[in-house]
């Protein structure tokens, strides 16, 4: 696994499906999904590297592994409290644009998942997995910024009543899925 | 208390509102992870989906029990930890007793844990309501979740590989559509089944 390989031939939203609600729901404008992604970034480096700490010092050696979902969760929880620390006293108009949604990364599947594959694919060194948390994150943020872009044309094209939103949105995801695929292969 | 009539009112709308008008994957679009993950075919979709009304039912009790030891600011942590407590349940039971399916939904069954659904219905519903209520709502909620697994599923495993739930449906002659099992094929099928749904019960803002 490596850091290229995370962002655009495995990203996790495109191949894992993971990060779909903010992905959604944020990706109207460009400067929004911007910093959405560079908080989510933030997140994930953080919390990869929390929870691969905790895990490969604390719960393997004591065979605590029952208790893994349930620290990688306080983990992450405790990640994005600081976050929204760190935003609301650096950047007071930032955190009022997001809203409800900074709380709610918290519960957004790329942090928990990227966590659980750290786990699945065996890494045993802190820098890889530094990399890999902070790639994940970046390649979500590369992910909302296409479709915010996307979306910002979208408004002034012709989408029949029912596909309004959401479903002309999953459909032109899926569109972007194919075009990823074209990177399937080029790095392992 | 409100007098039994309006109890039994109560109770079927918070049992069968979950199946179509706020249908969590069609109607809310929340929860939209495992739709796309796991629905490669009818069997992974139905394990989801079951262990999903099973969290649900459970977590959405417990937090009905203790709705009134919550403090506001704590709440969400307090709510996953239940979920998460269920959740390492469920996935010890399915590697212990259903290990190729445990294989095949992979790390989407702990990833249950952040599935913005049960979150939601503990907030919109358990943390407000009595406990048979909410195990109502969550009964609900949780097969509506899973017909719209089963539905995306169904699709996905006909097209993809001319049988459902491993029975083969398709004629002799059917061409498989490769791109079914691809992601295109879930976002794609998914976006049109919830443009369908918005054709059927009128444009809901998402």
């Amino acid at each position: 696994m490596g850091f290229l390989s995370v962002i655009i031939v495995n990203n996790f939203v495109f191949t894992k499906f993971l990060g779909l609600c903010p992905y959604l729901g944020v990706s109207g404008r460009l400067d929004t999904a911007f910093g959405m992604g560079l908080a989510v970034t933030f997140v994930t480096t953080l919390s990869g590297v929390l929870t691969w700490l905790i895990d490969f010092y604390v719960l393997t050696p004591s065979h605590l592994e029952i208790t893994r979902y349930i620290c990688y969760i306080v983990v992450i929880a405790g990640a994005v409290q600081l976050v929204e620390m760190y935003v609301r006293k650096f950047f007071p108009p930032l955190y009022d644009s997001f809203g409800i949604f900074l709380p709610l990364i918290s519960t957004n599947c790329v942090i928990l998942g990227l966590c659980l594959f750290i786990n699945i694919w065996g890494t045993n060194n802190l820098l890889e997995v530094t990399i890999l948390s902070a790639g994940t994150g970046l390649g979500f943020t590369l992910a909302i910024c296409i479709m915010a872009g996307i979306r910002e044309n979208m408004k002034l094209a012709d989408v029949p009543k029912s596909l309004e939103g959401a479903p002309i949105t999953l459909i032109t995801a899926g569109l972007l899925t194919l075009a990823f695929m074209g990177f399937a292969g080029m790095i392992r | 208390m409100s007098n039994e009539n309006t109890s039994g009112t109560n109770y079927i709308r918070a049992l069968t509102i979950g199946l179509w008008q706020e249908n969590p994957t069609f109607r809310l679009l929340i929860g939209m992870c495992p739709p796309l993950a796991v629905t490669t075919a009818v069997a992974p979709a139905l394990t989801m989906g079951l262990s999903v009304i099973f969290v649900l039912v459970c977590s959405n009790l417990v937090i009905s029990l203790l709705r009134n030891l919550l403090k506001p600011h704590l709440r969400i942590i307090m709510f996953t930890l239940i979920i998460a407590t269920f959740v390492t349940i469920c996935d010890l039971y399915l590697r212990a007793f259903h290990p190729r399916m445990s294989e095949m939904l992979g790390p989407y069954v702990p990833l249950i844990i952040v599935n913005c659904i049960i979150i939601f219905r503990a907030e919109a519903c358990a943390s407000k309501s009595g406990p048979i209520v909410s195990i109502l709502d969550a009964i609900g909620t949780g097969t509506g979740f899973t017909i719209a697994l089963c539905i995306l599923g169904g699709i996905r495993e006909i097209l993809a590989t001319g049988r459902f739930f491993e029975i083969p449906v398709m004629p002799a002659g059917f061409v498989p559509w490769a791109a079914m099992q691809m992601p295109v094929g879930a976002f794609v099928t998914l976006g049109l089944l919830v443009g369908l749904a918005n054709l059927a019960g009128g444009t809901k803002r998402s």
